[in-house]
């Protein structure tokens, strides 16, 4: 049932809103609404249970074990958020001056120095919303950086084809064309085609190091050595920092600028589908780049740096000073870890991650990399259920929540057939693991014995499978009284 | 180890199943010659305890002065109900609804924002949220720009009346595109769109007009005249709207004879708190024939297998994750906790609770702005009508000015000395539902003395406004 629905004339929670409702004096009927906005009119308590029941239809880390490969579904420490979450943080208005901001921008200043140590990058600003905002700032930065030199002939960005969709996204949204390059058999970029597709044309290169196929890049100094002689520039996505958190660092890669997705590496709540953030790093050349406004510090005070500090700057990328309370979360994770804690959290999500992927193919699942090490993520195909079976990797993925586990991430990258990319992350326990494999060994029996079953999962959860094609073809996206 | 559950014994057995002596084996792919060093910066792990001392502290050093700054950002009640669930685990820790069948929480929730932003803003359809307000802009224009095939011009109308920090992020974000930002100038006696300016572009070919309402001086503009002057030269008209002053002030779909074809804003005030300057949430909604070109995230309600009614993401085709390089946006994460909130903050209001906020928040400004500009050396600079901001100017430096009241804890407004110089010593105050009746007051008094110290201490400093 909607909240819609539970609604009656004339009812309110009260408490919530002021008790008295003054003229708006001086504003011309005009200007007026006419009629009260149809809200849903409900008691307090109706609102609370209503949200709460809701909350229990979710999936969550909080609830259940969530492997979706790329998404880094690790516990959110819940100091973060309640030290986020202070009165005298909360409370502070963006525009609050210096003299009423010392205590934040020293969380902010010391985030961006930490952001550097963790990345080996020069310089660092925090106010990319979410990766992909952090993906358009590196682009952007990119054709600042050639556009400064005079060099405007540099029209294309290079992007594997393994590489989430955001990528070439962005390259267009900055102006870019996209040229796409293929993925060897055993995971690696495809060099010789790299070389092929390099020239005076190439601005830049769009790489996720590990992969998007969750094995690490190889031949990362070559490609970055080629890169640069033909006078583009290096793009880290972050996405999958997890696995090499103080073990190897993109500025030491060769990359000329990243984004970390905090709401991934540094456990900030995915909340839904976010807020995340996405701060960039840069290496010497593009600092005069960097989005503002960033934190400065005198040695005694802390301060702003705006436009008029940062006249080359790409400029602001929100209204403020992005997601500030996600990065106070970022700030707390990583004190709590401190940098042994970093090491480790690589160290163990790989562990997972192989061990994972080990016990999987002993079952008799199919790792799309067999001869590759598993970083913090690894891919299985189906297609051989899919062919054999008629069971999909959808099919799995349904079932699996059936089981109470969280379905991978399914159908990417989308150069392997059926499959699942699985990221345990560092926080779940083996025994977690094994439960894991124990359900995907069962659904493989199903799959054999009792398809139909399989087929049309879930069985257990609120709906059952649910018609996509319908949602997009009658379109009903709001509720109206008289449907 | 902070968050991390193995025992040695697990980790014994894990290696022994991977076949390899110790962790670091498994880091082997990595060339020796980029393994990093131990981290310089970072500093040793801290307890729960010790960190908590930490922030507290860092908390404490910042105080709580009473706040008169809007621009952009406002300080309103939030049902203490609101965070609570929205920090509840299944909410908080959960991510993007891939998986319908096991989100149905977030979905519906998101269902139900749709709904109740479409009712608040008069508005066919609502996406789930961009970022914040002026990203969500610059997504609004470039939506125009594919949206309206009559115009064959990357140009867009912005006033000068909008948002300045808006204006610098739209171009900052669609500049790479040659799209060009043609800038409108205000009428100094109403603070609102200047309209013979406006006119002169009459039969000009741009993509859209952009219509703030309230604008960045608080003022409200004719709305209806400046969507009929879009329509009636090819122009989409592009709503930027505060959604709280929405429910008390005609929403975009009932603008002119036929209503904004996009509206848009920022989603703080509907229970994001200050928390200096994000995470909040940008909105948009659209007309019907436009759903295709929206970009961000959007739910639709479906059936499942037994014909029963359940939600899931839809139009997925727009979507960089499908359709890549021709999608109609980059974003991916958007600000689904903040949508959260703001539909629980919504429907606990309702439409008659977020009216009264609005009405409140329309009174103290009244208020504040009468007591203020008693003082002698205060006086308003604009007549047109105004929401919950307003525009004074001060016969002193502002920045001198709010320095003196911040060291007596009040923050007295935004100084518009750099964005709009030609104001002269400006300064926009804003009083919400928030500030009481003596917070008002004490900062009638405080002004009141520091503007007769600067008079009593011989400085007038000539107006630099002619």
């Amino acid at each position: 049932m909607l909240i819609h629905e539970l609604s009656r004339p004339g009812r309110r929670a009260f408490a919530q809103a002021p008790k008295d409702k003054p003229a708006l004096e001086g504003i011309p009927a005009a200007l007026l609404r006419r009629e009260t906005a149809a809200l849903p009119e409900v008691s307090e308590m109706q609102a609370v249970r209503h949200y709460t029941r809701l909350s229990q239809k979710n999936f969550s880390i909080d609830t259940q074990f969530y492997p979706l490969g790329s998404c880094t579904m690790k516990y959110n420490p819940r100091a973060c958020n309640s030290l986020a979450m202070l009165p005298g943080l909360l409370a502070r208005h963006p525009h609050a001056p210096a003299s009423h901001s010392q205590g934040f921008l020293a969380c902010m200043y010391d985030l961006q120095e930490m952001l550097k140590d963790v990345t080996g990058m020069k310089s660092v600003s925090l106010v990319p919303a979410a990766g992909a905002q952090g993906e358009f700032a590196g682009v952007a930065m990119i054709r600042a950086y050639h556009d400064s030199r005079g060099d405007t002939q540099r029209c294309e960005i290079i992007v594997p084809d393994a590489a989430h969709g955001t990528n070439p996204a962005t390259a267009v949204m900055c102006g870019y064309k996209v040229r796409e390059i293929p993925t060897l058999d055993d995971g690696d970029v495809d060099v010789e085609a790299l070389k092929k597709a390099l020239g005076p044309q190439t601005a830049g290169i769009m790489l996720t190091n590990p992969s998007t196929v969750g094995v690490f890049e190889r031949r990362i100094t070559e490609i970055a050595r080629l890169v640069h002689e033909a006078g583009g520039l290096l793009y880290y996505d972050g996405a999958n920092l997890n696995a090499i958190l103080g073990k190897v660092r993109p500025g030491d890669m060769g990359f000329d600028v990243i984004h970390m997705n905090l709401h991934k590496t540094f456990s900030t709540p995915h909340g839904g589908g976010g807020p995340g953030a996405g701060p960039v790093g840069v290496s010497q050349r593009l600092i005069p780049f960097l989005p503002v406004p960033m934190v400065g510090f005198d040695g005694h005070d802390y301060f702003w740096l705006t436009e008029k500090d940062c006249p080359q700057t790409i400029g602001k990328l929100s209204a403020f000073a992005g997601n500030a309370g996600v990065l106070l979360r970022a700030y707390v994770y990583a004190l709590l870890l401190g940098r042994e804690g970093m090491v480790r959290v690589a160290e163990y999500a790989t562990l997972n991650a192989n061990y994972l992927a080990k016990r999987l193919a002993d079952a008799g699942f199919e790792l799309a990399y067999p001869k590759r090490r598993a970083t913090h993520e690894f891919i299985i195909t189906l297609k051989r259920q899919a062919k054999d079976l008629g069971i999909t990797a959808m099919d799995f993925a349904k079932r699996l929540l059936d089981h109470g586990y969280h379905a991978p991430t399914t159908y990417f990258p989308l150069l392997v057939p059926e499959c699942f990319l699985i990221e345990p992350t560092e926080t779940e326990a083996m025994d977690a693991l094994d439960g894991f494999v124990e359900a995907m060994t069962k659904i493989q029996s199903e799959a054999e014995n009792t398809p139909e079953v399989v087929k049309t999962a879930p069985h257990s959860l609120p709906v059952r499978r649910l018609d996509d094609v319908r949602a997009a073809r009658e379109l009903d996206l709001r509720w109206n009284q008289t449907s | 180890m902070p968050f991390i559950p193995h025992t040695e014994e697990d980790v014994r057995r894990m290696l022994e199943v991977i076949g390899v002596q110790q962790i670091d084996d498994l880091f082997d792919e990595i060339p020796p010659t980029l393994r990093a060093k131990a981290m310089q910066v970072v500093p040793e792990g801290m307890s729960e305890m010790e960190v908590t001392a930490l922030m507290q502290a860092r908390a404490r050093d910042d105080g709580q002065p009473a706040c008169f700054i809007g621009a952009g950002a406002y300080d309103h009640h939030i049902p203490a109900a609101v965070w609570q669930i929205a920090t509840r685990g299944e909410f908080y820790s959960a991510y993007t609804p891939y998986q319908a069948e096991a989100s149905q929480g977030t979905l519906q929730l998101l269902y139900e924002y749709q709904s109740m932003m479409t009712a608040l803003m008069a508005m066919d359809v609502s996406n789930a949220s961009l970022y914040d307000g002026a990203s969500g802009l610059a997504e609004a224009v470039l939506m125009a720009v594919r949206v309206n095939r009559k115009s064959k011009s990357r140009r867009i109308l912005v006033p000068r009346t909008l948002n300045p920090a808006y204006r610098k992020t739209v171009h900052s974000i669609v500049r790479n595109q040659s799209i060009e930002l043609v800038e409108v100038p205000f009428d100094t006696i109403a603070g609102q769109i200047d309209m013979a300016a406006l006119q002169a572009h009459a039969g000009e070919d741009f993509a859209a007009l952009v219509i703030p309402q309230p604008n960045f001086f608080g003022v409200l503009e004719d709305v209806d005249v400046l969507t009929d002057f879009a329509h009636a030269n090819g122009m989409l008209a592009i709503a930027v709207v505060n959604p709280l002053a929405m429910a008390v002030i005609k929403p975009p779909g009932e603008w002119g004879e036929a209503g904004a074809d996009i509206a848009c804003g920022e989603g703080q005030p509907l229970g994001a708190p200050l928390s200096s300057g994000g995470p909040y949430f940008g909105f948009m909604c659209c007309k019907q024939e436009m759903v295709r070109q929206m970009p961000g995230r959007i739910i639709g309600r479906t059936v499942d297998l037994e014909g029963k009614p359940g939600y899931a993401l839809t139009l997925q085709a727009r979507e960089q994750h499908i359709r890549r390089s021709k999608a109609t946006s980059n974003i991916c994460t958007n600000q689904g906790l903040l949508v959260t909130a703001a539909t629980i903050h919504m429907a606990l209001l309702g439409g008659e609770g977020l009216s009264r906020v609005a009405a409140a928040c329309h009174a103290n400004t009244a208020q504040l702005i009468a007591q203020l500009t008693a003082i002698d050396g205060v006086e308003r600079v604009f007549d047109g009508p105004v929401f919950h901001e307003g525009v004074l100017r001060l016969t002193a430096p502002v920045a001198d000015v709010l320095r003196s009241l911040a060291a007596h804890n009040v923050l007295g407004g935004f100084d518009l000395a750099d964005d709009y110089p030609e104001l002269g010593d400006a300064l926009l105050v804003c009083a919400t539902e928030m500030r009481t009746a003596g917070e008002i007051a004490e900062y009638a008094t405080k002004l009141a003395r520091v503007m007769a110290a600067r008079t009593q201490a011989k400085c007038p400093v000539e107006p630099k406004f002619n």
